[in-house]
């Protein structure tokens, strides 16, 4: 199979992310598209690693899965506790900090 | 030894200054006690001076390398020559007789210990100046006797009048002092030097046009310090300081360092005709301005001052006609000194006696009074309007002398000096001492104490010998020689004719003033509808007022001008770019919202947008 396609999927699953954080307000849908989009980066460089024939890509996705993992845990602790507090999961409605 | 003359004096002031209350009981005696050993030591000096034969009549003493830059040096060292130690005989000695004076005089005043201090302090400054061996030295010296001017004239400084007094004084003098520093500056610059000895060495191989730019601006420094036009203003106004004050410095000594600059820089003047008949025109303007101010004054103590500008000013032109002139222009100061000293400490007795007023027409019929104070008072009116053998005669008659032998204009305008000082002084002496008395009520004159009597009884036998004693027993041009150089000798005929011409003028003046002041009584209000030029003389020749509108005026209009566009443009300026900034980012922060979501889209549109650029630019 041609490895330009795992590039391609790679960049509509990030397209897919980037919308869903754009437009939904769930705190737990964004979450989870920003999840998409690390993991449709992670695809992109195991399939350039994959063409190139070097490691560099695979290291450099397990570096975003180490960082998408800590990520998860300090950004569901804030999502919970905001819902906790406010009872509601609404990103638009936790507008404080600003001007 | 000389450093002792200057040493003691500060050293009282210091104390004086410094101790505070502690010092109150026995602080005058101690100025006293200053001032006096300072006079015993020059006296010593001057003994051991005599002691020389007369080419090495001079002794240096230096004291440390004060500037010391690359080639340029200055020393802290003095120098006592036959020029200065006159001077430090007039300072000290005149000064001991004022501090004395002063204990009586001011008694009754709770400063007196602050007066006394800054009395010492004034010593030792006039005397730095005479003393130091080069200008810069002097110029320390020069700054140091206006600031105990400054603080004595504005002695009384709860005053307003006083307090604006001194500080008129003070803005005047600058303008003078800056003279000197230009002068200072071109000396180093035409010179690479700036000692007296150096200077006049020196001064033979430098062309003509900058020994006159150093003339005129020694001129200018002159100007300010003696009180001469176009800088004469503040003298009148230096009246408000107590009258001891106005003797030592207004009259007998500060003033005149106008004139020891000039004599002491005789070898500029020497090759610069320009410059010296600058001084010439300077002069014989001032004495007429002085003497004519002095005609129309009510107050005694301002009467006195224009005279003493116009007797500065015989001594500027005596300086300004070169070497037929300089020994005559200091035999004049030391007379000026002994005779005017003596007038004031009158002054200053007289208005003891008539509880501090100073209007003239407030007096009359003293001489009963006040036998002491009439008797010395009259002997330095005798001594000042010229009569011989009285002091002021024998040095007012050889400058005359001298200015006819140089140009016929200067001398008529001497001449015309003498009869109006004769004419001013007999209307002082007449409404004072003689007519009607026009006491006001509850005053009762009395003699002043022996304290005060004793200084102004020998300053009259000063004024009395001392012209005498000076010409014949001194030889002051002999003396001098070795200083100023030969005086340049006159037809001796021609004094022969010009002594009783001159008599006669001061006969003239006096005769009128005795007529229209003695023989005729004096309203006690000063009549309102007078001629024009008594107006003139009453507002000071205008003197005031012409700096008003010459300078004060567009000085002000200028800085109202430049306020007006520091505050406008560059405040302007300065703001705006501030307002520009400050409204700019009220608005941009209304960018930061607070949605999550906003922040993204631009984060992506950011993305996008070098995504795109980085893709154009590489195709």
């Amino acid at each position: 199979m041609n490895p330009n396609n795992y590039l391609v999927l790679a960049g509509i699953l990030f397209t897919i992310g980037a919308f869903g954080v754009l437009v939904r307000r769930n705190a737990i849908i964004v979450f989870m598209s920003v999840e998409m989009m690390l993991n449709a980066a992670n695809l992109a460089f195991v399939a350039a690693s994959h063409i190139t024939g070097t490691l560099d890509g695979q290291v450099a996705a397990f570096f975003v899965m180490v960082v998408a993992a800590a990520e998860v845990v300090v950004g569901l602790a804030i999502i919970v506790v905001i819902f906790r507090t406010r009872r509601s999961a609404s990103i638009d409605e936790a507008s404080l900090l600003k001007y | 030894m000389i450093s002792a003359l200057i040493g003691l004096p500060l050293f009282g002031a210091a104390l004086l200054l410094l101790g505070g209350r502690r010092t109150n009981a026995w602080g005058h005696y101690f100025a006293v006690a200053m001032s006096s050993s300072a006079f015993v030591v020059g006296v010593t000096q001057f003994i051991a001076l005599l002691g020389k034969p007369a080419e090495e009549r001079h002794i240096h003493q230096h004291l440390f390398d004060w500037i010391s830059v690359g080639s340029f040096n200055v020393p802290f060292g003095l120098h006592l020559d036959q020029l200065s130690v006159v001077f430090v005989l007039l300072i000290t000695g005149v000064g001991s007789l004022i501090h004395v004076y002063s204990i009586g005089y001011m008694a009754h005043d709770e400063n007196r210990r602050r007066f006394f201090g800054y009395l010492n302090l004034f010593v030792a400054a006039m005397l730095l100046l005479v003393l130091a061996d080069n200008y810069l030295l002097l110029y320390v010296g020069w700054e140091g006797v206006g600031l105990a001017s400054y603080l004595l004239i504005s002695f009384y400084q709860h005053k307003p009048s006083a307090a604006v007094a001194g500080k008129k004084a003070f803005v005047v003098n600058r303008v003078g002092d800056v003279g000197l520093s230009v002068a200072i500056m071109l000396m180093f610059v035409t010179f690479k030097d700036v000692t007296f000895s150096g200077v006049s060495e020196h001064a033979q191989h430098a062309s003509g046009q900058s020994l006159t730019l150093i003339g005129l601006a020694l001129l200018l420094a002159a100007c300010g310090k003696s009180a001469q036009f176009p800088l004469q203003s503040w003298l009148l106004d230096a009246m408000e300081g107590p009258t001891p004050v106005s003797a030592l410095i207004h009259a007998a000594t500060m003033v005149t360092a106008g004139v020891y600059l000039i004599v002491r820089a005789h070898a500029i003047f020497d090759l610069s005709e320009t410059a010296r008949t600058a001084v010439v025109v300077i002069g014989a303007i001032t004495l007429l301005l002085g003497a004519f101010i002095g005609t129309a004054k009510d107050d005694i103590k301002k009467g006195l001052a224009g005279s003493t500008m116009s007797q500065i000013g015989y001594m500027i032109l005596a300086a300004g006609l070169g070497p037929v002139g300089y020994v005559f222009a200091i035999f004049h100061l030391l007379t000026h000194g002994m005779f005017k000293a003596g007038l004031f400490l009158g002054a200053g007795s007289v208005m003891h006696g008539m509880e501090d007023d100073v209007n003239m027409r407030n007096y009359g019929a003293l001489r009963g009074a006040m036998k002491i104070t009439y008797i010395t008072f009259g002997l330095g009116f005798l001594a000042i309007i010229g009569i011989p053998p009285f002091a002021g005669f024998w040095s007012k008659d050889e400058i005359i002398h001298a200015a006819f032998s140089q140009n016929l204009v200067v001398g008529l305008a001497t001449l015309l000096g003498a009869g109006v000082t004769a004419f001013y002084m007999t209307r002082m002496m007449a409404m004072t001492f003689f007519g009607e008395s026009r006491w006001k009520k509850g005053v009762h004159p009395h003699e002043s104490p022996l304290v005060m009597t004793a200084p102004m009884i020998i300053l009259a036998i000063g004024s009395v010998f001392g012209g005498l004693a000076l010409k014949f027993l001194g030889d002051i041009e002999l003396w001098l020689e070795p200083v100023v150089g030969v005086a340049a000798p006159k037809d001796p005929a021609s004094n022969a004719v010009l002594i009783p011409v001159t008599l006669t003028v001061v006969l003239l003046g006096a005769g009128y003033g005795w007529l229209k002041y003695a023989k005729t009584p004096v309203p006690s209000v000063a009549p309102e509808n007078v001629s024009l030029l008594t107006r003139a003389a009453r507002a000071d020749a205008y003197g005031d007022a012409l700096n008003e509108a010459v300078f004060m005026r567009p000085g002000q209009y200028l800085t109202r001008a430049l306020v007006w566009f520091d505050s406008r443009a560059v405040d302007g300026l300065v703001g705006g770019v501030g307002a520009t900034v400050g409204g700019l980012s009220a608005r941009l922060r209304r960018t930061q919202n607070g949605l999550v979501r906003s922040y993204a889209l631009t984060m992506v549109g950011g993305a996008v947008l070098i995504a795109l650029v980085l893709l154009l630019v590489r195709l």
